[in-house]
């Protein structure tokens, strides 16, 4: 029978070629195939989430309203940094075009970032920026416990290493909710007003799609819907501790997964990107 | 109405099995704040392992001024240390 | 320095201090630490409250012109870097507060003086950060130019405050290096970023000796400091020995000093160099530097809009504390 050409690999000789790469470094990888795509995608969706909340809460740096918390935050920004160099230098190593950590982040433009939406959101308040890690550690929590088992040893190594991180921001990210929550009138209110303001943007963490269904089906990555039960119970615990009440609705803004952002993704990254936009090729 | 935080005073363990050390103090609202805090304040360079906070305020110190009666007299015990006593060479190491 | 302009008392002869003071002023001499509880002069304890307050108010206002740059930062490894370091500077901020609280001032009392301009911080943190060069000049010529100072301070004769500095010092010592790793990188890379640096060097080389402060060769109130050992150097033994050291690191990196009578002189073994303009230095301190305004505002803003956060925590502490309480008996 003649040789057909392969629609889903375009070059197979490429595709060899890094698979004799990258496996001679980390022998048990899964073998190159059409699911890579959608691998170094869940990949980009990981780093891209911790670096633009690693960047949010950056922004904290010097103005937090006590110095231990100031200290505290910056310690979460430097781990989410850190992961972020973890996960984009993987992505761009499973996506094989030679691109670093660095030339993902600083040189991509919105429609390529693949981030939670949630992960955008303006700061607000110190209430709502911790409001917002909470939803966030939650279930960062949950799905790095789920990747410390992946199929992929390169994902569970920095899992492992990411989830005493995030178990640590959450238990804190927990303590202050419940503690702000049942502390004054005005703190609870402002907490309430987060939790609803944000809600709307936690739903996205549990919503699949194909390439997501297709990490799921090698073994590499949880399905996110799968996540939603350990979340909820840990909402229930700890807003109920707040004394704060989870909103009805079950509407979810979507589409960060998939490039389509709010408009303050713009923003975020024309600060971030200035300096290697300015000065191309130049090395810092 | 403005209410400070209570200050803490912060004891860490090192990696080396050593006593909790002194290392300094920090303000929290309440002692699982304070542990938190201490933690990410002062251990910043992986300097512990163990952490105990007490509120600055529960320590009761010596006072200065008992420090000649307190710490003198020992002074004149020379006879506890082990340089005190003379062991000949050819005994070795003791 | 972070330090700058400290009042202190005039200094005391021997034959007009009361025996406590003799007494005093001889455990300084033999290298003794005094402790927080210890008797000590009332002039000695204010000297301290100012010095040291003024010291972690230049940490935490110091925060912020490096803090511009941290969503700026060009790399994610520079962006984690300077994170750290602005991060430091927040801790030696809350050291040094804690050295300053067992004089028997509070922190949040100390910042409300700062916020009513009533205590002051480093006139450095009056100017602008304007380049990612900027960057790397702050870590070589500011924290250059504050170890200086704090190494000698290690040994000061205040207990807490040595030992804050003990602290800091050992912190710090990546910082001015972290600087000069920057400065070297765009000392070697394009002509923009050549020219970037040179005109970092340019704005911030005057700012920088202004740091140690006018001459007080024949100030009383440093000769009393000095007794005390709560100032170990003068402001011209310091900034004599900042440009000498940092004159070969600037040739390195291929960069001038913008100081035209800059030269060596062989007898002294060490650089005549150009006095920054003091005037600019008492307008700065007077409010009327670049910044002023704004890294005031920036504190000042962070703190009340915090208060319903500080107070939030304090009122759940106490009902915890309520609740934990063995209910009263009937």
């Amino acid at each position: 029978m003649p040789s057909l050409p392969d629609m889903t690999t375009p070059n197979v000789a490429d595709l060899a070629r890094e698979a004799a790469q990258t496996a001679s470094a980390h022998p048990a990888v899964p073998q190159p195939d059409a699911g890579q795509e959608a691998f170094s995608e869940m990949l980009l969706r990981l780093g891209d989430s911790t670096l633009i909340l690693g960047h949010r809460i950056s922004e904290w740096c010097g103005h937090s309203p006590a110095l231990e918390e100031d200290i505290a935050l910056a310690n979460v920004a430097l781990d989410l940094i850190g992961q972020t160099q973890l996960w984009l230098s993987l992505a761009g190593e499973v996506e094989g075009k030679g691109r670093s950590a660095d030339d993902l982040a600083y040189l991509r433009d919105a429609w390529d970032f693949r981030n939670l939406l949630i992960c955008e959101r303006p700061n607000g308040d110190f209430g709502h920026t911790l409001m917002r890690q909470f939803l966030f550690d939650a279930w960062h929590h949950e799905l790095l416990k789920a990747l410390a088992a992946s199929s992929d040893p390169r994902v569970a190594e920095i899992a492992a290493k990411a989830g005493k991180e995030v178990a640590y921001h959450l238990e804190r990210s927990s303590d202050l909710v419940v503690r702000l929550g049942d502390g004054t009138e005005e703190s609870h209110r402002r907490m309430q007003e987060a939790l609803d303001d944000l809600w709307s943007y936690a739903g996205e963490m549990f919503i699949g799609d194909a390439k997501d269904a297709e990490v799921a089906a090698r073994g590499i990555a949880p399905d996110p819907s799968s996540l939603r039960a350990a979340w909820d119970q840990t909402l229930q615990h700890v807003l109920t501790e707040a004394t704060l009440q989870i909103p009805e609705g079950s509407f979810a803004h979507k589409g960060g997964k998939q490039g389509i952002h709010t408009e303050h993704l713009g923003y975020i990254l024309s600060e971030m990107q200035f300096l290697q936009r300015a000065y191309p090729g130049a090395s810092w | 109405m403005s209410k400070e935080w209570p200050l803490w005073e912060v004891f860490i363990r090192g990696q080396h099995g050593l006593n909790h050390r002194h290392v300094g103090s920090l303000h929290a609202p309440d002692a699982e704040m304070a542990i938190m805090n201490a933690r990410d304040v002062y251990t910043r360079r992986n300097e512990g392992v163990s952490i105990w906070v007490v509120r600055s305020s529960e320590i009761t110190a010596s006072s200065p001024s008992d420090k000649g009666p307190l710490f003198e007299p020992s002074n004149s015990k020379v006879y506890r240390h082990p340089t005190f006593f003379d062991i000949p060479e050819e005994v070795g190491h003791m | 320095m972070y330090a700058q302009l400290v009042k202190s008392e005039g200094m005391k002869a021997r034959e007009e201090m009361s025996p406590e003071e003799i007494a005093f002023q001889e455990r300084i001499d033999r290298g003794e630490k005094i402790e927080p509880k210890e008797w000590m002069p009332e002039g000695y304890r204010k000297t301290l409250i100012r010095q040291i307050g003024q010291h972690a108010h230049s940490e935490i206002v110091g925060q912020l012109p490096e803090g511009n740059w941290i969503t700026r930062a060009p790399t994610l490894e520079r962006k984690a870097i300077l994170l750290a370091k602005v991060q430091d500077e927040a801790g030696h901020g809350l050291y040094l507060y804690s050295a300053a609280e067992t004089l028997g001032v509070s922190r949040d009392e100390l910042m409300e003086l700062l916020h009513a301009g009533k205590m002051k911080y480093s006139s450095i943190f009056n100017y602008p950060t304007l380049t990612w060069a900027d960057i790397g000049a702050v870590g070589w010529l500011v924290d250059g130019a504050a170890i200086m100072n704090q190494v000698p301070l290690q040994r000061t004769s205040f207990g807490p405050y040595s030992r804050a500095m003990i602290r800091i010092c050992k912190e710090e010592s990546f910082h001015q290096r972290q600087g000069y790793a920057i400065m070297m990188k765009m000392a070697q890379g394009t002509p923009e970023q050549k020219r970037m640096a040179q005109d970092a060097l340019n704005r911030f080389w005057y700012p920088a000796l202004m740091m140690f402060g006018p001459s007080d060769k024949d100030s009383v109130h440093s000769a009393q400091s000095m007794a005390w050992k709560i100032k170990i150097n003068t402001n011209d033994e310091l900034r004599q020995k900042f440009v000498d050291q940092t004159v070969p690191q600037a040739e390195y990196l291929g960069l001038t000093v913008p100081d035209p009578d800059l030269k060596w002189n062989e007898d002294k073994g060490g650089y005549d160099f150009s006095e920054p303009d003091w005037s600019e230095f008492f307008e700065v301190i007077a409010g009327n530097g670049p910044c002023n305004k704004d890294r005031l505002g920036a504190r000042v803003r962070a703190w009340e809009d915090g208060a319903w956060f500080r107070e939030g925590l304090m009122a759940h502490a106490e009902k915890q504390a309520a609740r934990r309480a063995p209910v009263a008996a009937e």
